[in-house]
C-alpha cells in the first residue's frame, strides 16, 4: 500500500507492507537515530514524536501513521543539540545508543511538564532505558537544561 | 512477531465488525501486546478514524472512548479528580509515558489481560462497556465474557460518591505487578479487587453492614486474612501464590484503613 | 596537567546526542544479505537430519549452512590473549546441541521476510538427550557433554571434558584449616549469583564483505577487534592476513563483546557466497544465546580472632561455564584472587574451584569477570562474621584492609604501590552518615531503614599479558593523529587517550585526532577488556609521546642547525637553548613534507610487570517494608581509588553506571529456566535492569590515590565499580530485617519468607 506522511517537516511518500513498522520506515527514509533495542516496548530507544506526542516507533504500524507527523531527533537538531551539550557535558551520552530516544522524550516532556519535579521527571523518562550511565548524569544535565530555560525566560 | 497482509482504517463501526466476524482479522487497539505475538493475520482494522479518541463528562458519567491513550485517562483532571485519583495511580507505573501514549483502554479492557492493573481498579468502581453488537455490559459481567469478535467502543464510568484506592506491589517500579488491588465504598458496599493473580481481576461485593463488628487492630487484621482467602492465586516468575495471597491480606487491611479515613465524613 | 584530570567533553559526544549514523547498523551496506540462525529447542540434542529443500524453494534464500558445511576444526569464540586459556570446544556449527538457543543452521536471503520463512519451513530431526541442568551435577556426571575427539586445551587449565570440568585448581598459603580451627569466630556460607546479562543497550551485530583483494572484511561491534581477527581465522580455517577488522562506534559492551558472538555467522556467508551479508542479533538471541555472567556457587569459611583480625580465609568457588567453556578458565581465578587480598592479616588462605560444563547457554566476560561473584560471597561473610563479633562492619575492614606498601601473597605476589582504600572508607562512613545510621532505623510507619557497606578491588590489565602499542603522528599543520587498538565502546577512550597525549605533548587535545580500529592499520591492542585501556593503553600513549618528541626535537635540530641535546620542545615549538632560535611545530611539520628523512611518527608497546588495583568501598540504605518484605533502594554511596581521573566526568558516569548494573544484579535481575532448560529470561519484559527509578539516589566521589606505573598516576575504573552493591544491600537488607539473603537476586517474597521463618 501507499502512505504519505510528514517526517521531519517533509512530506514522503512510499510504498509500504501492512506491517512494516514505524521504526523501519523511518529508518529506511535516513533517520538512522532512531534505534530498536527490544522486541517487547520496554526500552524506550525507538521513541519518535507522532503529533507532537512521544511513542514507541516499533510498537506503531508505519500505515497507521500515514497522513500523520513524524518527528524525529533529525528533525529536531537545534533543540536536539542544545540539551545534547548539556548532557555532553555531563559526560553522560557514554555509548549514545540510548540517546536519540531518550531526548526526543526529554523535549517532549519540557513542553508537557510545567517545571517538573525531580520525581516527575523520573517518571516521565521511565520508559527509557539506560546501561551505561546509571541515570544520575542525565538528572543533572536534565536539570541544568531546565534551570537554563527558565533563566532564559525570566 | 505479528505479519499483517492488509491495514484498513474503517470508516464506520458497522465496516469495522462487519471485518471482524473473519477469524482471521483482528483489531488493533494499541498493538503493544498484538505485536508480540507470532500471529499471521490477514486484515488489522483500525478504528483510530472513528473519534473513539474522546473523554466526555456529564453529570451523571464519564464516557470513554475505546482508543483513548492510557496516557490520556491518566492525565485527565475531572476523571481523577472525581475517584481519588485511582485511575492515575492504576495506570502511572506502566512501562512509560511513550508506551502509555500507544496503549488504549479498549485495547486494554477487551484483552481482560492477568496483568492489568486498569481493568483490576475500574472493577471497583461502577463501569460499563459498550459492545457494539452486545451493547451495555458490566465490567463485572464482561470479564467473565469470553473474547468474540463484537468490538468495543466505549467505557463507561457512572458517577457516584464513591472513595477509592488502588495499590500494586512490583519487583521493579514498571513491571508487570506481582499483585493488583482496587478497593472502593459506596454508601453501602465494599467492592474488592485482585489483578495479576496471576489471574485477570476478579472482585468481591461486600456489604458495608457485616463490617460492623470490626473494630479492633486484631479484627481487621483476620477480616483481611480471611477475605484475601475468598480469592485464588498462582505462581510464576514474579511471585509465589503463597505470597500473594499474603500481599492481598495486607492490602486489604491498608485498603481498609485508607477508606476509613476517606469516607469518615461521609 | 591541563587536560588530564579534566572533565572535558568526549570527542563523539555532539555526534551521539545528534543521532549521527555512526553505528554498524547504520553503516552497513544496504546489499548485505540478511543472516539468521536456527536455534535448538533442545538443551542436549544431535542433528540426525536436515530436510533443506522446502526452505530453498523460498524465493531470496541465497543459501542454508548446515555442520556438513563448516570446517571439522574447533577453536575458541573468546577474546584472550593467545595462547587462550579457553579450550577449543566449538564449530561454527555442530552436530550436537548443547543449551536451548545452539545454533543449529544458518540462513542467508535478500529480505528479511524471506528468511523467517525459510527458518519456518527448515526441517531439522533432533534426536534428544538428557541435558544437565544444574552445575552441582555436572562434574563426573554420566552426560558428557564434549565427547569430541578433537576438543583441545593450549594451556593446562586443570580441565577434563570427560568429567565435565573446564578448568580446576587449588593455590594456598600457610594451613587454612589449623587457622580457622584456632579461630575464635568462624563463618561458613554458601552463596549463589545467576548468570546475569549486560544487556548493552546495542545488540550484538556484524557485517562482513569481500573487499577489492579478495579479503575478508568484518564490520563489527567488538571489543577485541584483533581477537576477532585470529578467532574468525581459526573458525573459518583461513590465514589471519585474510581478514581485516574494523570496529565503528558501539552501543555498549561491558565485556558482552569480549566473545565473537555474532561475527562467525556473516563471515562464514560472506565466505561461502562472496556477497556481503549482515546479521542483527534479536534482543531475545542476546538473552539467550549470548555471553553472560558465570552463574557461580561460592562456599566461604571466614576466621577472625576476639579483636576482629582476620586470620584465614577458605573459598571454594563452582563455575557453570555453560555449553563451552571460552571465559570459564579465566573469570574463576578472580572469583578468588581479587576478594581474598583485600584482608590483608590473614595468615592462610585457600582458594580452590572447579568450573563444569552444562547445558545452558556458554557464560562469557561480564565487568568484574568472576571478581563480583568473590565479592558478593567473602563481602557477605565477612558482613555474617562483625555481626557474629559484634563489631561495626566498617570497623572490621577498617581494622584487615590492605595498605599501601603491603606485599600481597593472594593476588600473585605482587606489592600494593598505591591504595586509598582507608580514605575511601572514612568518606563512604560521612557521606552515608554511618554511625547515625548503623544498623538500622525504625521509620515508625511499618518500615525499616537499614544500612551495609562492602569493599572490593579489581585489577588494571593482566599483568605481563595485556599489551597495548599506540602510534601517534604530526601532521602537517602540526596536528597529531593518534591511532590506537583500544576499543571504545562508549567509555571515552579515545577521548581519554587524548587528553594523555595532550599533556604529554604540551598541546591543546583538540589537537589530536583519534582513530580506531582496524586491525590492517591500527598498532596492537589486546582489546578493551580487564580494565587495561586507562593503565596500560593509556601507558603506550605516554611512551609514544616521548619517542615522538626525540623525533621532533631531532628533526627540530636539523632545522635550527643545532645540537639535539640543545634542543626543547614546549609543546607548540622547538627551541635552540644556546642560541635564541626556534621553529614552531606547526612550520617544522610543514616542512617535514619536502625533502624529509625524518617521519614524524612513533610507534610504542607498552605491557606492565603488575596489575596495580583500584578500590572501592559501597554502602547501602534500604527500606524494608516489614508486613510485606518490599525493598526500596534509599541510597547508595561509591567511593573510588582509580589512581588519578584521567576524566572525572567520565570515571563519575563510569561508576555511577556499574553500580546502577550492580543494582540491578543484587536487586531485580533473575534468571529464571523451564525444566527442560529453556531461558524464560529472554526479554527486557521479563529480565527487569534497572529503570530510572528503581536505583535510588547514586552518589559518587573519587578519593585518589597516585600510581607510579600509571600514565599520571592512573590506574583503572572500568570494572571495579559493579561489585559492592549485591553484598552492601545483603547486608543493609539483614540489619533491617534480620534476615541473610545468600543467593541473588534479593526479592521481597525471599525478605518474607525468610522472616516468617523467624517467627
Amino acid at each position: 500500500m501507499v502512505i504519505k506522511m510528514w517526517l521531519n517537516g517533509k512530506l514522503i511518500e512510499d510504498v509500504i507492507d501492512a506491517d512494516t513498522l514505524l521504526l523501519d520506515f523511518v529508518r529506511k527514509h535516513g533517520c538512522y537515530s532512531v534505534k530498536r533495542g527490544c522486541e517487547t516496548a520496554n526500552c524506550g530507544l525507538c521513541t519518535v514524536l507522532l503529533d507532537e506526542k512521544p511513542v514507541l516507533s516499533c510498537s506503531v504500524l508505519a500505515a497507521r501513521a500515514a497522513e500523520r507527523r513524524v518527528e524525529t531527533l533529525e528533525g529536531v537538531r537545534e533543540e536536539a543539540e542544545e540539551f545534547g551539550g548539556f548532557l555532553a557535558d555531563q559526560g553522560a551520552e557514554q555509548c549514545g545508543f540510548c540517546s536519540p530516544g531518550f531526548i526526543i522524550n526529554v523535549l517532549a516532556m519540557s513542553k508537557e511538564l510545567e517545571d517538573p519535579s525531580e520525581d516527575e521527571i523520573k517518571a516521565y523518562l521511565s520508559g527509557n532505558l539506560c546501561r551505561c550511565t546509571g541515570y544520575m548524569g542525565q538528572l543533572r544535565a536534565i536539570k541544568s537544561y531546565l534551570d537554563q530555560k527558565k533563566a532564559v525566560v525570566s | 512477531m505479528i505479519r499483517v497482509k492488509n491495514y484498513v482504517r474503517a470508516a464506520s463501526l458497522e465496516e469495522a465488525y462487519q471485518l471482524n466476524q473473519k477469524r482471521t482479522n483482528v483489531v488493533l487497539g494499541g498493538m503493544l501486546w498484538l505485536k508480540m505475538g507470532k500471529r499471521s493475520v490477514q486484515t488489522v482494522i483500525d478504528l483510530s478514524g472513528l473519534g473513539l479518541d474522546q473523554i466526555e463528562e456529564d453529570e451523571e458519567k464519564f464516557t470513554i472512548g475505546a482508543m483513548c491513550s492510557l496516557r490520556e485517562l491518566e492525565v485527565n483532571h475531572s476523571l481523577n479528580s472525581c475517584y481519588d485519583g485511582v485511575i492515575k495511580e492504576s495506570l502511572q507505573h506502566i512501562v512509560g509515558v511513550q508506551f502509555r501514549n500507544c496503549a488504549t483502554i479498549g485495547g486494554s479492557i477487551f484483552g481482560r489481560f492477568g496483568f492489568s492493573d486498569i481493568l483490576t481498579c475500574l472493577l471497583t468502581l461502577d463501569t460499563y462497556v459498550e459492545l457494539y453488537q452486545g451493547g451495555l455490559v458490566s465490567l463485572h459481567d464482561f470479564i467473565k465474557l469470553p473474547r468474540d469478535n463484537d468490538i468495543l467502543v466505549r467505557i463507561i464510568i457512572r458517577k457516584d460518591r464513591r472513595s477509592a484506592v488502588y495499590q500494586s506491589f512490583r519487583r521493579t517500579r514498571t513491571d508487570f505487578p506481582i499483585l493488583a488491588s482496587a478497593a472502593s465504598f459506596t454508601e453501602d458496599k465494599l467492592y474488592l479487587s485482585f489483578g495479576a493473580r496471576p489471574m485477570k481481576a476478579e472482585v468481591l461485593e461486600i456489604n458495608r453492614s457485616d463490617l460492623a463488628d470490626i473494630n479492633t487492630e486484631e479484627d481487621f487484621k483476620n477480616f483481611a486474612r480471611d477475605t484475601a482467602k475468598k480469592f485464588k492465586y498462582g505462581s510464576n516468575m514474579r511471585g509465589s501464590a503463597e505470597y500473594r495471597e499474603h500481599l492481598a491480606a495486607v492490602s486489604i487491611y491498608r485498603a481498609l484503613k485508607a477508606l476509613e479515613e476517606v469516607s469518615y465524613g461521609n | 596537567m591541563n587536560s588530564v584530570n579534566s572533565g572535558i567533553r568526549k570527542k563523539d559526544a555532539m555526534a551521539l546526542v545528534t543521532g549521527q549514523p555512526v553505528y554498524t547498523d547504520d553503516i552497513a551496506p544496504p546489499e548485505c544479505l540478511v543472516v539468521k540462525v536456527v536455534r535448538s529447542p533442545y538443551a542436549h540434542a544431535l542433528i540426525e537430519e536436515i530436510d533443506q529443500t522446502a526452505a530453498l524453494k523460498v524465493p531470496g534464500i541465497v543459501c542454508i549452512l548446515t555442520y556438513e558445511d563448516v570446517p571439522d576444526q574447533r577453536y575458541t569464540t573468546a577474546g584472550q590473549t593467545y595462547p587462550e586459556f579457553s579450550p577449543y570446544d566449538r564449530l561454527i556449527l555442530d552436530q550436537r546441541m548443547r543449551f536451548i538457543g545452539d545454533a543449529a543452521a544458518i540462513i542467508a536471503g535478500e529480505s528479511e521476510k524471506a528468511v523467517d520463512r525459510a527458518m519456518k519451513l527448515l526441517k531439522i530431526a533432533y534426536r534428544v538427550l538428557e541435558p544437565i541442568l544444574d552445575l552441582r551435577q555436572a562434574k563426573d556426571s554420566e552426560i558428557v557433554i564434549h565427547p569430541e575427539d578433537n576438543w583441545r586445551a593450549l594451556v593446562e587449565v586443570g580441565g577434563d571434558p570427560k568429567r565435565n570440568l573446564v578448568a580446576s585448581s587449588k593455590d594456598a598459603m600457610g594451613d587454612v584449616d589449623a587457622v580457622l580451627a584456632a579461630c575464635d569466630f568462624t563463618v561458613e556460607r554458601t552463596y549463589r549469583t545467576k548468570a546475569n546479562q549486560q544487556a548493552m543497550m546495542e545488540t550484538f551485530r556484524t557485517y562482513t564483505y569481500l573487499d577489492a583483494f579478495g579479503r575478508l572484511n568484518v564490520v563489527s561491534s567488538t571489543q577485541v577487534p584483533f581477537h576477532v581477527r585470529r578467532i574468525l581465522s581459526n573458525g573459518l580455517g583461513i590465514p589471519k592476513s585474510r581478514i581485516r577488522v574494523i570496529k565503528p562506534r558501539m552501543g555498549g559492551g561491558f565485556g558482552a563483546k569480549q566473545t565473537a558472538v555474532s561475527e562467525p555467522y556473516p563471515a562464514i556467508v560472506t565466505l561461502k557466497t562472496g556477497r556481503p551479508a549482515k546479521i542483527v542479533y534479536t534482543r531475545e538471541e542476546s538473552q539467550i544465546a549470548s555471553s553472560p555472567r558465570h552463574e557461580m556457587e561460592v562456599k566461604v569459611r571466614v576466621g577472625a580472632d576476639k579483636q576482629g583480625v582476620i586470620r584465614a580465609i577458605d573459598m571454594y568457588a563452582l563455575s557453570n561455564a555453560g555449553a563451552f567453556g571460552d571465559h570459564g578458565p579465566t573469570t574463576v581465578g578472580l572469583t578468588g584472587h581479587k576478594t581474598i587480598p583485600l584482608y590483608a592479616r590473614a595468615e592462610a588462605f585457600r582458594f580452590s574451584y572447579d568450573v563444569v560444563y552444562t547445558n545452558h547457554m556458554a557464560a562469557g566476560a561480564y565487568r568484574g569477570y568472576g571478581a563480583t561473584q568473590g565479592v558478593f560471597a567473602l563481602e557477605s561473610a565477612v558482613n555474617e562474621l562483625a555481626d557474629k563479633l559484634g563489631m561495626d562492619p566498617a570497623a572490621i575492614r577498617e581494622l584487615n584492609m590492605l595498605r599501601s606498601g603491603d606485599v600481597m601473597p593472594a593476588y600473585y605476589g605482587e606489592t600494593l604501590n598505591s591504595c586509598a582504600l582507608d580514605k575511601c572508607m572514612a568518606t563512604a562512613k560521612k557521606m552515608m552518615d554511618w554511625d547515625e545510621k548503623f544498623p538500622a532505623r525504625d521509620m515508625g510507619n511499618g518500615k525499616v531503614r537499614g544500612v551495609g557497606v562492602a569493599m572490593n578491588m579489581q585489577g588494571s590489565g593482566i599483568s605481563h599479558v595485556d599489551t597495548a602499542a599506540i602510534s601517534i603522528k604530526v601532521n602537517d599543520d602540526g596536528f597529531y593523529s593518534l591511532m590506537t587498538g583500544a576499543a571504545d565502546m562508549g567509555t571515552g577512550c579515545d577521548t581519554t587517550l587524548a587528553q594523555i597525549a595532550a599533556d604529554c605533548l604540551g598541546c591543546d587535545v583538540d589537537n589530536i585526532i583519534v582513530h580506531g580500529v582496524d586491525t590492517d592499520t591500527s598498532p596492537y591492542d589486546t582489546g578493551s577488556y580487564a580494565s587495561s585501556t586507562a593503565y596500560v593503553t593509556g601507558m603506550a600513549v605516554v611512551k609514544t609521546c616521548e619517542s615522538l618528541i626525540e623525533r621532533i626535537r631531532k628533526e627540530g635540530a636539523g632545522a635550527l642547525d643545532c645540537g639535539y641535546e640543545e634542543t626543547d620542545f614546549d609543546g607548540s615549538r622547538v627551541s635552540c637553548l644556546k642560541e635564541q632560535k626556534s621553529i614552531t611545530l606547526k612550520n617544522l611539520a610543514n616542512q617535514a613534507m619536502c625533502g624529509n628523512e625524518t617521519a614524524l611518527f612513533a610507534t610504542e608497546s607498552h605491557s606492565s610487570p603488575i596489575s596495580p588495583p583500584p578500590f572501592m568501598v559501597g554502602m547501602a540504605e534500604v527500606e524494608v517494608d516489614m508486613e510485606t518484605g518490599q525493598i526500596e533502594l534509599i541510597d547508595y554511596v561509591g567511593v573510588v581509588d582509580c589512581g588519578t581521573p584521567i576524566n572525572p566526568n567520565l570515571c563519575k558516569v563510569q561508576a555511577e553506571g556499574g553500580l546502577a548494573q550492580g543494582i540491578g544484579m543484587a536487586l531485580y535481575e533473575d534468571i529464571v529456566y523451564s525444566e527442560k532448560g529453556k531461558n524464560y529470561s529472554n526479554s527486557f519484559m521479563q529480565y527487569k535492569i534497572p529503570t530510572r527509578l528503581d536505583v535510588g539516589n547514586i552518589r559518587v566521589e573519587l578519593e585518589s590515590s597516585y600510581e607510579e606505573s600509571g600514565p599520571f598516576g592512573a590506574k583503572s575504573i572500568g570494572e571495579v565499580v559493579i561489585s559492592t552493591p549485591p553484598p552492601a544491600i545483603a547486608a543493609a537488607i539483614y540489619n533491617a530485617t534480620q534476615i541473610w539473603i545468600r543467593e541473588l537476586p534479593i526479592t521481597g517474597e525471599k525478605v518474607f519468607l525468610g522472616m516468617k521463618e523467624n517467627e
